[in-house]
């Protein structure tokens, strides 16, 4: 049910990020969505892409260092009040959410958030167990080819 | 309050010599110490090449046109290639502890071992010493110079002596509340360790029997100085020597502690600005260069200790006429001054090795954008302590921040830089960037 999400750290001056993304579009790799957080002095950029093992290797064969993370994505209704559900039931269990970062498919009126937990399973447990939608690696890459 | 009162009395005659006869009596031993070096193949020919014989050495000007000698010379000819004389000859073989790389090996006959018992006697009966007194020896008995230097020094007064040796502080302090030594012998941080654990023992350091010590083997400030008085209530002098040359017994404190005279009759002691390699000013920091010139086993010729301190040839108090060193303040491999404050690049990477267990690549970048002088530690981001967490990552230079400043004393701006973006060099890695002289 956890996806595999990459993250680099990138330091805060131009040009810094669009070298990983070269680095993927030359190896085929699709970035399905990404989030950058940043200070003055450095950022942490993320992301999401189908074959992480292979854009984990070519990531770090280019000098960068890549730390992989499991997050976990849900479903939300792409309508005002969709995602404070979600955040009621996180709130209610106890969980705290690390970061998190949304993106909607092109053909659907739903979109996903990734939430990034100190526990994941917990937080997919509390999540199911109210019958929140948490979308797999497989299903998320299969919604993206449509 | 400690009552302990110094006379200015003087063991050897050699210690008060008039500035020209102890420069006549150097002249003569420096001429025998290049005749004793003919016997080492690498000063042979290196002799042989500058065309240096003990005769064409006839001023101590002449010391200039002797090579330099340097710790990779010592471990070039490891284990013993440095000795002038046959195995057979030797009467000991102390060690360095190799903290730097490979330990290397110091050999001493049976002659070398009088002198270096008769110099640390010189020393510590400067600093009080008499044979009424007991002497507890907390350094390490072994190939360290420390242990076995100290008691020979001692011996040679005719003092009694504990030779605790160093370790099981516990146990150390039993013994003194018990025998009620006079001194100690150890090093300054140990002196320290022994004040904590004698307060964890509810033993009050200030109540125990010792008036007075005398410490070494590591370098030390003033300000510990203080510390360790005010919490042990003794009177604590330093003392200097490196093993390369002989182990302690190279200078000492007398009583005014205005400087170690150094035991110029054995040892010829220059010091020199390590980039030019010439020599420094009275009272100018600069690197102590060592001849010793009566060593039977290992003639060293103008040893680069690295170490940095200053030299002053002005009179002292006490009535000795050798010239005196100040306290060792840092190595001249790697020292900066920043705002007035000495800062070793080895405090601040033993600060990253604190915080990580690891030693990553750095850099220190030391710049003046106004008037003040300002540090950046960049530090290579390496993925055992990368986090997609950025609260981690922040704390992360918050905990090198403060390592840095516990260590040094500096404040520093810690950048943390991506993987591979610090110049790699061939030899060894260029750890510090001093901008202040290229900017306004």
């Amino acid at each position: 049910m956890k996806i595999h999400q990459l993250s680099m750290f990138l330091e805060n001056k131009p040009g810094r990020l669009s070298e990983p993304c070269r680095v993927l579009a030359e190896a085929g790799i699709n970035i399905l969505t990404l989030s950058v957080a940043d200070t003055q002095q450095f950022g942490i950029l993320r992301l999401i892409v189908r074959d992480w093992e292979k854009a984990k290797e070519v990531l770090e064969a280019s000098g960068c260092v890549v730390n992989v993370t499991e997050v976990v994505a849900t479903e939300v209704e792409d309508r005002p009040g969709g995602l404070t559900a979600i955040l009621d039931i996180i709130e209610s269990a106890g969980l705290n959410i690390e970061y998190m970062y949304a993106f909607t498919f092109r053909s659907e009126d739903k979109a996903v958030i990734v939430f990034r937990f100190d526990n994941p399973d917990l937080a997919i447990a509390a999540l199911q167990a109210k019958s929140i939608n948490i979308i797999g690696g497989v299903e998320l890459y299969e919604r993206v080819k449509q | 309050m400690n009552e302990f009162v110094v006379d200015n009395q003087i063991l050897d005659r050699e210690e008060t010599l008039p500035r020209t006869e102890m420069e006549a009596l150097q002249l003569v031993r420096l001429r025998e110490t290049v005749a004793r070096a003919m016997n080492v193949p690498f000063y042979r020919a290196i002799f042989k090449r500058e065309g240096i014989t003990p005769d064409s050495i006839t001023s101590l000007d002449d010391l200039k046109r002797l090579p330099f000698t340097t710790k990779a010379d010592m471990r070039d000819n490891y284990p013993l290639g440095l000795c002038a004389v046959q195995r057979g000859d030797l009467a000991r073989i102390h060690g360095s502890s190799g903290t730097t790389g490979k330990p290397t090996f110091v050999g001493y006959t049976r002659e070398d071992l009088r002198m270096w018992a008769r110099m640390c006697a010189r020393f510590l009966y400067a600093g009080g010493l008499r044979a009424c007194h007991t002497v507890q020896v907390s350094f390490g008995y072994g190939l360290f110079t420390g242990g076995f230097g100290l008691h020979y020094g001692i011996e040679e007064i005719g003092a009694s002596i504990i030779p605790a040796s160093s370790g099981n502080t516990t146990r150390q302090i039993h013994i003194i509340r018990d025998l009620q030594p006079d001194a100690l012998i150890s090093t300054p941080s140990y002196a320290l360790n022994i004040a904590e654990v004698a307060r964890s023992m509810d033993v009050d350091p200030r109540a125990l029997s010792l008036r007075f010590a005398h410490f070494g083997g590591e370098m030390w400030t003033e300000d510990m100085r203080h510390k360790i008085e005010a919490e042990m209530d003794l009177f604590a002098f330093n003392n200097y020597g490196l093993s390369e040359i002989i182990g302690p017994g190279i200078s000492g404190e007398c009583a005014a502690r205005t400087g170690m005279h150094i035991q110029e009759d054995h040892f010829l002691v220059e010091c020199i600005n390590p980039d030019t390699l010439e020599p420094v000013q009275d009272f100018e920091y600069g690197e102590l260069v060592i001849t010793a010139l009566t060593r039977q086993a290992m003639p060293m010729i103008r040893y680069r200790t690295r170490d940095i301190a200053s030299l002053d040839a002005g009179p002292c108090v006490c009535g000795r006429t050798t010239r005196r060193m100040s306290r060792v303040i840092g190595r001249s491999d790697d020292m900066l001054i920043i705002r007035g404050v000495n800062v070793f690049p080895s405090q601040i990477e033993e600060a990253l090795f604190q915080v990580e267990g690891t030693s990553p690549h750095y850099l220190i970048e030391v710049s003046r954008p106004g008037s003040l002088d300002q540090v950046t530690v960049k530090v290579e981001v390496r993925p055992e302590f990368f986090s997609d967490k950025m609260s981690e990552m922040q704390n992360l230079r918050e905990r090198i921040d403060r390592k840095i400043q516990a260590a040094a004393n500096i404040h520093t701006q810690v950048e943390l830089v991506a993987p591979q973006t610090l110049e790699r060099s061939m030899g060894k890695a260029v750890r510090v960037v001093d901008l202040r002289g290229r900017q306004g």
